[in-house]
């Protein structure tokens, strides 16, 4: 049975248009399933809704956030909240801005347990060290007092990675965790993803708009076009056999450097008139 | 599409245009005092001390916002003191622009030489308290309208120099400057015709804000008699005189508090607003 | 002449201000540790390298928006690495750059017409507004866009404005900074097929700087590859994927995820 399963969500700007339309997927425990799309298509909206991080222009206006079973949406605020932090986590875009420049390390990855989870001080100290050892710091004593400015991003971007581990999450919603990282260490931080999430069998929802990484690390995908899911499968049958028109023309789209003779070609209009027309049919029958 | 932008900039607009009419409304009866005004704003009677406004009773017709302690009409003295109040609000506001917002576009673009002379005179002018710094040098220069108007300059100028160099310096750091280096554009033109548009939403914002302060730098001056000639009729010098007599005759006190007090708010909600609706890079 | 660009010894550094002492200079840290090159006519050179690399340094040393320390950097012949900006300012239509965030390179206050206009006039261009018109064109976005204003276009279409004010002067030489690594891949894909077809079609020279190598690969005919400030690598582009040479050059090529999940990524 999956863990995470969004039905039907329909998300809209307060007395404006549709952001998401009614999108539904599932992510298993163990699973990770990869949302990808251009800018604008809202694919780190459903993460914000899952987190219930979405900013105040913005509402959900009916569907169901299923976490094992509990709808979220029917639950009141506040044990919405508490249930959320103590299941889940961000692994968020950005780790030059994630981190609070005026705090040492140690503490952003303690306080977490201590004040929401109510962990004893010392336990929570060493699970920190455990799990920055775990996503391979050499000195977890050290790099704990060390303030955000006096690290390289690779090594912020692992003690975010960390950070959303550390109070055992079942399920970790990553947006864009590697788009700021050099092509290098984004592979170290993709593979150190993938093993922690293997480890401690969490559900992740990675959003990216890079289909060469979810080749890499997700087992489902979910591709998003103006807000509405176009086509939801596997990886495998997605590579292989697109089913979606606009599928194939992003796959068309995206360089192989191997494949020299591979013409890059843009998103045809052909295509997007119909991916179009397919949001005007759904916004159709939404209203009827 | 609709978003939140839409309401937001509704209220935005009220509050320009109540602004505006306000602002509007003064300067019409300011220039037009010597018509408008019922009375002479100077003629003193003492026969008719302290009438209050017409709605009270006691009130004599003709003196609408009712006199004070020497019979002088309270309305005509506070259209007679806008002429005063808008002069200085004007020109001291647009001097004092002028030079700190050349002397801040300089530091901040330019940077170098011109810049760390320009911040240390920055630095050294704002360590001189304001108020004291404007009556000191109102007294040394002697009462009047141009005194007036160099001490507001002399003080404020660094306000303008602070925040213009610091938006100089973020619109320097931007690669439309980099790109207009790449065409061949020199260091003033680059300054004038690329950095100056972007920053002169903020000096317009700057702009009327000083010019509500120049309205109350005068009225402080008033206040403490610093302003011009003693009898002629100011904001600041009716406050002053109100202040003594306002157990008897409140009128005296409130009347040109509250015009000073709208035409401030006006200045700075002016301000703002034209940067809200007319500025077309949404942000 | 067969090359453009010939550069020797060259090497930058910058004053590190985060370091800066409270009292004293700031101390200065080597950004480009004696580069040797050339950039053939016609050629488009690829630029690559991590961050930190030196990569837009090096871009920026070459259109004389930073001064070498020392080295030379040779133009068409002519020796530009420390003349002044007035005896920069007639070589400055012959090589233009593109950057990589066309909303901080457009003015937000001008107008898109405006914005390829200004540096025509600057070099005395007297049919401006047929020139425009025909930027705009080469670009593929309609004469109608000069009206506008940067804010209401989209990244792909800002950038086309980026690329349109660089090929307006008819330049020999431009460099691109990593000018698609903020666009979306269909946006990516148009403005590099317009790209390479300008190219093409107006016989320019182009460096393009970018952390892709796939997209390198689509697009250029030479690649330096530049890590810590260095050159490792500096070949032909098919002899470069067919064999890397370089350490570093094997590590970048086998971190990139390639859209297929049957790649084994070790």
């Amino acid at each position: 049975m999956s863990y995470l399963s969004i039905r039907d969500l329909e998300v809209r700007l307060k007395g404006g248009g549709r952001l998401l339309r009614r999108v539904s997927l599932d992510v298993a425990r163990g699973e990770v399933h990869g949302l990808v799309g251009e800018s604008g298509a809202g694919k780190s909206m459903i993460g914000k809704a899952v987190l219930g991080t979405l900013p105040r222009s913005v509402e959900i206006v009916s569907g169901q956030i299923l976490l094992d079973g509990t709808d979220l949406l029917a639950m009141h605020p506040a044990a919405r909240r508490r249930l959320i932090g103590a299941t889940c986590a961000l692994i968020p875009q950005d780790p030059l801005t994630a981190l609070n420049p005026a705090h040492r390390v140690g503490p952003q990855i303690t306080d977490r347990l201590v004040d929401i989870l109510r962990w004893p001080r010392a336990k929570a100290e060493a699970r920190a060290r455990e799990l920055l050892a775990e996503v391979q710091i050499a000195e977890p004593e050290r790099v704990m007092r060390c303030y955000p400015h006096e690290l390289s991003g690779g090594m912020r971007q692992r003690i975010l990675i960390a950070s959303a581990f550390a109070a055992e999450p079942k399920l970790i919603v990553a947006d864009e965790p590697t788009t700021a990282l050099d092509v290098t260490v984004q592979k170290q931080i993709l593979k150190l993803i993938q093993a922690m999430q293997e480890r401690h069998g969490t559900a992740l929802l990675f959003v990216t708009h890079d289909l060469g990484v979810v080749s890499k690390i997700c087992q489902r995908l979910s591709v998003l076009y103006a807000g509405m899911v176009v086509e939801d499968t596997d990886v495998r049958t997605f590579f292989r056999a697109p089913q979606h028109p606009y599928s194939r023309a992003l796959l068309a789209a995206t360089p192989k450097y191997t494949d020299p003779t591979h013409s890059l070609t843009p998103v045809p209009e052909a295509v997007i008139a119909t991916v179009r027309a397919e949001v005007a049919e759904a916004d159709r029958r939404a209203g009827a | 599409m609709l978003d939140g932008r839409g309401t937001i900039r509704h209220k935005a607009g009220l509050r320009l245009w109540l602004s505006a009419l306000w602002l509007g409304l003064l300067v019409v009866l300011a220039l037009g005092a010597p018509w408008i005004a019922p009375k002479d704003p100077l003629a003193q009677d003492l026969m008719l001390g302290r009438l209050p406004p017409f709605w009270v009773s006691g009130a004599e017709p003709g003196y609408w916002l009712g006199t004070d302690s020497l019979g002088r009409d309270v309305l005509s003295r506070i259209l007679w003191g806008a002429r005063l109040a808008l002069t200085v609000a004007l020109v001291a506001g647009t001097l004092t622009c002028l030079i700190g917002a050349t002397l801040g576009l300089m530091a901040g673009f330019l940077r170098g030489a011109s810049d760390l002379v320009i911040s240390r005179l920055v630095d050294i002018w704002m360590a001189f308290p304001p108020v004291l710094f404007s009556i000191l040098l109102v007294a040394v220069l002697g009462p009047g309208l141009f005194s007036i108007i160099a001490a507001i300059v002399l003080i404020d100028w660094t306000r303008f120099a602070r925040v213009v160099r610091a938006e100089a310096m973020t619109q320097g750091a931007m690669d439309y400057v980099a790109s207009a280096r790449v065409a061949g554009r020199g260091r003033i033109g680059t300054m004038a015709l690329e950095i100056l548009p972007n920053v002169l939403p903020t000096i317009g914002v700057l702009l009327t804000l000083e010019m509500g302060i120049a309205v109350i730098v005068e009225a402080i001056l008033s206040f403490v008699n610093l302003s011009i000639s003693t009898d002629a009729p100011s904001w600041g010098g009716m406050i002053a005189e109100g202040r003594t007599s306002v157990h008897q005759a409140w009128w005296v006190l409130v009347f040109p508090l509250l015009a000073l007090f709208l035409t401030v708010l006006s200045f700075s909600q002016l301000g703002e607003g034209l940067k809200d609706r007319f500025d077309p890079v949404l942000r | 002449m067969t090359e453009i660009y010939r550069v020797e010894g060259l090497h930058l550094s910058l004053a590190d201000m985060t370091r800066k002492p409270l009292l004293g200079a700031a101390p200065r840290i080597e950004i480009l540790k004696g580069l040797d090159f050339t950039i053939p006519r016609g050629a488009v050179m690829g630029i690559v390298g991590g961050s930190g690399s030196g990569k837009s340094t090096l871009g920026r040393a070459l259109v004389r928006l930073l001064e070498p320390s020392s080295g030379s950097i040779r133009f068409e012949g002519t020796d530009i690495t420390h003349l002044g900006e007035a005896a920069l300012r007639p070589l400055r239509r012959r090589f233009q750059m593109i950057f990589q965030d066309p909303m901080s390179s457009l003015n937000p206050r001008h107008r898109v017409g405006g914005i390829i206009a200004a540096p025509l006039r600057l070099h005395g261009f007297d049919d401006v507004a047929a020139r425009v018109d025909r930027a705009l064109d080469h670009v593929g976005l309609p004469r109608g866009f000069a009206a506008r204003y940067p804010h209401e276009l989209s990244g792909g279409q800002r950038q086309r404005v980026g690329i349109a004010r660089a090929i307006a002067l008819e330049p020999e030489f431009i460099l691109a900074d990593e000018i698609v690594s903020g666009l979306d891949v269909s946006s990516q894909a148009q403005v590099l097929n317009l790209l390479g077809g300008l190219v093409r079609d107006l016989g320019l020279t182009l460096a393009f700087i970018s952390h892709d190598l796939s997209v390198i690969r689509r697009l250029c005919s030479r690649v330096i590859v530049l890590y810590q400030g260095r050159i490792v690598e500096d070949r032909e582009t098919a002899a470069l994927f067919a064999d890397p040479q370089a350490a570093y050059t094997r590590e970048l090529l086998d971190a990139i995820p390639l859209p297929d999940p049957d790649q084994p990524w070790t």
